[in-house]
């Protein structure tokens, strides 16, 4: 579904991406995992075209990105840190992105995750006045709220309470049931543990490893996702 | 297009939240009204007026501008990652702020003139002004998608408003001391084309059947400016002074990273 071939990506002379090369298909889970600075969200990033690659491309379903952008119809994504117009309220972003994205085949919502975080509860707030973890529940509003066949979560339980990202946790499981695309990238492991089927792990700038998280557990001898990759990390 | 109306209605309805755009008309309007009401002579208070918006509009639009885009970062961002065009983003957001900038501009302005002066010249200095503020609009623009630091961003834009207003006349000033000797009538025409806020002025002082005071230029500019060749070329060259920058600017984001 998505290919991304020899994707190279400099800042100045920070290289964030070197050369990664990786496939994702329709009903994984991929956990992208790696140090700070690894390029995890330079990566996600240039999947989603905000970030123009110096080489290399990436495709969706067979299409080039480049010059596409209707391809983000089929992509949610939820940033790292939300950032938000602030003067407008949670209630005008849901309605400007709704009014934004509405197409003539899709006027159905996924409203889950607005309900289950209560957020109709909050509509008239102004989003300079949020918390972090509010923001977060925003944002994974609308991540899942268009039905995208594909879903980009970049650390997505980070600043979310226990209650908030457990449902966060089995609203993305359902999703995936479904035979969504879901790519997570998180620092949280332990959190991953139920949730993904392949890992790709990176490292300044480069694709270390991607395998099947069974085959990863097969080769560390560890049950935990957590100690596998320090067992790996530490072997490196 | 349906979809870049859509981000331009959000735009203005940012902007007008913005109390600057509404403290921009009251000052607009409070400073025409004065001006009307201090002379009783309409010619004058026009050329009064035609002073301070030369100075005014071309400031406000060019700073506010600025710091519009870049507190917008966010909206852009949020935009970038959906199914839109990062062109169409652009030009809406330039839309946006240029729309809402005329209209402030027109209320401020060109309501004042409308009632007190309803004349050709009136007139020409409020399309002057709707035109300056579509190109410091533009100019913004091209500050502010060069640099990713705010602060420099707008340092950036006060020095191109500086440039504009004083610098580029010290400029001409110097250049005509330099080379008195020669005839300078036409190539003064090039120069001034080089400066919109100078080509305005000009329009607007040949239109008050001043340009006797400024002596042989005078007649040059207005044998060029005063037909309607020298007219319609100059409203060429000011529109190119709003697509050139945007144009530019654009060219520049569709490959921005955010």
């Amino acid at each position: 579904m998505i290919i991304a071939n020899n994707v190279t990506k400099k800042f100045g002379k920070l290289v964030a991406l070197n050369n990664v090369s990786a496939t994702c298909n329709n009903g994984e889970c991929i956990a992208l995992i790696g140090p700070n600075g690894s390029g995890k969200t330079t990566l996600v990033k240039c999947i989603l075209g905000m970030v123009v690659p110096d080489s290399g491309f990436i495709t969706f379903n067979d299409k080039n990105i480049l010059h596409d952008w209707l391809y983000r119809e089929h992509i949610g994504y939820m940033p790292q840190i939300g950032r938000y117009p602030e003067n407008m309220t949670i209630g005008q972003i849901l309605n400007m992105m709704k009014d934004i994205r509405r197409t003539k085949h899709s006027d159905q919502f996924d409203e889950d995750l607005i309900n289950a975080f209560k957020i109709p509860d909050l509509l008239g707030k102004r989003m300079r006045t949020l918390s972090g973890g509010t923001t977060q529940k925003v944002s994974a509003s609308l991540a899942f709220l268009f039905n995208p066949d594909v879903l980009i979560l970049d650390e997505p339980t980070a600043g979310l309470d226990p209650l908030a990202s457990e449902i966060l946790k089995e609203k993305i499981i359902s999703e995936k049931k479904k035979g969504k695309l879901v790519i997570i990238t998180s620092h949280i492991l332990s959190e991953l543990d139920d949730l993904v089927t392949q890992v790709i792990y990176m490292q300044d700038g480069n694709l270390l490893f991607h395998k099947s998280i069974d085959l990863l557990r097969k080769d560390t001898g560890e049950e935990k996702l957590s100690k596998a990759i320090a067992t790996v990390m530490k072997s490196k | 297009m349906k979809k870049m109306r859509k981000i331009i209605k959000y735009v203005i309805a940012d902007i007008l939240r913005n109390k600057i755009v509404i403290a921009y008309t009251l000052l607009l309007l409070a400073i025409s009204f004065t001006v009307f009401n201090l002379q009783d002579n309409n010619t004058k208070g026009l050329l009064s007026l035609m002073n301070i918006v030369l100075i005014i509009v071309p400031l406000i639009c060019i700073i506010f501008s600025t710091i519009y885009v870049y507190n917008s970062t966010e909206f852009i961002e949020l935009l970038v990652s959906q199914p839109l065009q990062r062109k169409h983003i652009w030009i809406s957001l330039y839309s946006g702020m240029a729309i809402a900038l005329t209209f402030s501009f027109f209320v401020g302005v060109g309501i004042p003139i409308i009632i007190y002066s309803f004349a050709p010249t009136g007139l020409i200095l409020v399309g002057v002004g709707l035109m300056l503020t579509l190109i410091f609009v533009s100019i913004a623009l091209l500050a502010a998608v060069y640099t990713r630091d705010k602060a420099k961003g707008i340092g950036i834009a006060v020095l191109l408003w500086l440039y504009f207003s004083l610098i580029f006349d010290g400029l001409v000033l110097f250049i005509l001391f330099q080379f008195a000797d020669y005839p300078l009538e036409k190539p003064m025409l090039v120069l001034s084309g080089l400066n919109p806020i100078d080509m305005g002025r000009i329009l607007i002082l040949l239109k008050m059947d001043v340009s006797a005071l400024m002596g042989y230029t005078g007649a040059v500019f207005q044998s060029f400016f005063g037909t309607i060749s020298g007219t319609v070329i100059t409203i060429f060259v000011l529109m190119l002074w709003i697509f050139v920058p945007v144009g530019i600017s654009l060219r520049k984001f569709k490959r921005k990273d955010l």
